[in-house]
């Protein structure tokens, strides 16, 4: 080997290269498939027809449209209140639980972790079905906390199970050290441990609130009329059939989500 | 300012496992002790038993006469220096040494002054506004140390914290860590498994083995006059030799080793009435010469091998008995006449170089 800087400046052999194109070609097919008809739905939002499948020139009544609508907004609200206090519920449920079981040991911690998993791949129907029984039978009415309850109880576990990812991979010494400083266990929790886990804390945090953001079945199961989600209403609309103002409300929904996911990622390096 | 700490009968089981068995230590008022023994001796645990983090299954622990052994760790007057130093990731340099004093509720301006005083006490001045991540190791180190020592605790608990640093840092580390203690006249407790950083740097060692003190004194003490078996063989490099009582003579004890070998010690360091005891000499107390040399124990022996360490010469001795010795030679002078393998040579050992030792 007469010097090893040579291989910073070696071509690909052409195999490798070809495999690298085929890898590219893949990783744009599966784009493609993932945002062509998002694209599509957001590019009809503007179509001056009734129909999706015809253009027939640029608008923007339909924008308008859904700002007129009123129990359309009222039902985005509805949505928007629900989904920010079931994903608080959950992030401290899931926060705390996820200490609780990582931290001390106890009788029945084996038990209590499995049993906060099963919500999660539990089929929603029978989650909204079993909550209705449930809510009827303790006499509660249905309305805004049933459907939080409802959200909460699915939504939680995946705060808990990315809390204790994280967990895991803390340095127990952490703990420790803010005890050793003078820290309570309840402040080397909350000034030490928490911030430790604020990755972890938002990422499920995110989690729930979309997971509570476009749920539909176990909403259903458990709201009134003046509860009604916009999951509820949407699904409600296009029973009747699809209109335009649909593709418009999906376009919204579009930018707030990427609004959201940009957001955490500026967090999350802001962190770093 | 600075207390000292007592181990009273103190015994941690961890199920069926006995990690400290009925322990009893005094630890003197600014003094450096050092619990050292290989790892799962349980010296660490004894050290989280002092901090708090473990609680003892029976006995008592008591700093500056105050009996700790129910109080949580953040009510207790000690602090402790992290094997990882457990530096908190989200707060700053200046923020993590300030952590304690945010805890005693310390007035803001006394806390500054006295976290700027830390820092520069560890020599990290300018460094405050950096987060841990932008550290090197030996500066986490610092941090850990400073951290700790802007709390002024009675005593300073030392969890084997130098031993992710590299051999030229730790070993400046050691003698800076040492002069450190001295200024403060604080008292330290340091764990660790290395015998070179307990030697360099304490004041007293107890020597921990399966729970248990199988020693505790001096570092001169522990080299020279080994306890045990272990202590000997821990401590250093030791020839352990059974030895069979032969009679006494004036002031001395003839003993005859394996091979044949008869040499005198002390006669005070003989137990009366054994007739065998384990002997431990140290490879450098052999003097090993081609000329015939003056002590009270003269042997000839065959040099079976020699490994040339620079300073040093190790050989391995081979006595006309079939008795095993490892040698210690200084490489004096490259005039003076080399010893290798294969060389006859004469070997003097002073009667008081040789030490018993328990098995």
């Amino acid at each position: 080997m007469p010097s090893s800087d040579a291989s910073s400046t070696l071509r690909l052999p052409s195999g490798l290269r070809t495999r690298d194109f085929l890898i590219g070609g893949w990783t744009a097919l599966v784009f493609v498939f993932l945002y062509v008809p998002i694209i599509v739905l957001v590019a009809y939002s503007f179509n001056a027809s009734r129909l999706n499948v015809l253009w027939s020139g640029f608008t923007l009544d339909w924008y308008v449209r859904v700002w007129d609508n009123g129990p359309l907004l009222r039902a985005a609200q509805n949505s928007l209140v629900i989904a920010c206090i079931s994903t608080v519920l959950s992030v401290v449920l899931g926060t705390s639980g996820a200490w609780l079981l990582h931290r001390y040991r106890f009788r029945g911690a084996g038990g209590i972790q499995t049993l906060t998993a099963i919500p999660m791949v539990m089929p929603e129907i029978l989650m909204g079905i079993s909550l209705l029984i449930f809510f009827a039978s303790a006499g509660l009415s249905l309305g805004f906390a049933t459907v939080v309850i409802g959200h909460v109880t699915f939504s939680f576990p995946f705060v808990l199970v990315a809390v204790q990812a994280r967990l895991r991979g803390l340095d127990p010494a952490l703990e420790e050290a803010a005890l050793d400083l003078g820290a309570t266990p309840f402040k080397a929790f909350w000034l030490v441990i928490v911030p430790c886990l604020r990755p972890a804390i938002v990422a499920g945090g995110l989690m729930a609130f979309s997971l509570s953001w476009d749920e539909l079945i176990v909403t259903f199961f458990t709201t009134n009329a003046s509860a009604a989600t916009l999951p509820i209403r949407v699904f409600g609309m296009a029973k009747v059939g699809l209109n335009p103002m649909l593709n418009a409300l999906s376009a919204i929904f579009v930018l707030a989500t990427a609004a959201v996911v940009l957001f955490s990622a500026y967090v999350r390096r802001l962190a770093r | 300012m600075s207390a000292g700490v007592e181990l009273c009968n103190v015994t941690k089981r961890f199920g069926a496992m006995t990690a400290v068995d009925n322990v009893s230590l005094r630890i003197e008022p600014g003094e450096f002790l050092t619990l050292l023994g290989p790892s799962g001796c349980g010296k660490t645990t004894m050290l989280r038993m002092i901090a708090g983090f473990d609680v003892p299954t029976s006995g008592a622990i008591r700093v500056g006469g105050e009996d700790v052994t129910a109080l949580p760790p953040y009510r207790r007057p000690v602090n402790q220096v992290f094997q990882s130093y457990a530096l908190f990731p989200h707060l700053s340099v200046a923020e993590n040494v300030g952590f304690g004093l945010r805890m005693q509720g310390v007035a803001k301006g006394e806390a500054a002054e006295r976290i700027a005083q830390a820092i520069e006490l560890v020599s990290l001045a300018g460094l405050g506004e950096r987060r841990p991540h932008q550290l090197s190791g030996g500066q986490k180190q610092r941090v850990a140390l400073a951290r700790a020592l802007v709390c002024r605790p009675k005593v300073l608990l030392l969890d084997e914290p130098l031993s992710a640093l590299d051999a030229k840092l730790r070993h400046a580390m050691q003698l800076e860590l040492k002069q450190l203690q001295r200024r403060l006249g604080m008292t330290f407790v340091f764990v660790t498994h290395d015998q070179e950083e307990a030697l360099t740097m304490s004041d007293r060692i107890a020597i921990v083995n399966r729970g248990r003190i199988e020693q505790f004194g001096s570092a001169h003490e522990i080299y020279h006059r080994p306890a045990t078996a272990f202590a000997a063989d821990f401590v250093g490099q030791a020839n352990l030799l059974e030895a069979e009582f032969v009679r006494r003579e004036n002031g001395t004890v003839r003993v005859k080793l394996s091979g044949g070998l008869e040499l005198v010690l002390s006669a005070a360091t003989w137990p009366d009435d054994t007739a065998k005891a384990l002997i431990s000499i140290r490879p450098e107390k052999i003097h090993v010469s081609k000329q015939p040399v003056q002590a009270e124990n003269v042997f000839a022996a065959r040099v079976e091998e020699e490994v040339f360490k620079g300073a040093l010469d190790h050989l391995i001795l081979v006595t006309p008995g079939g008795a095993r010795l490892n040698a210690v030679a200084a490489n004096e002078s490259a005039l003076l006449e080399a010893i290798h393998a294969g060389d006859q040579v004469f070997c003097g050992l002073h009667a008081s170089d040789l030490v018993v030792v328990r098995a």
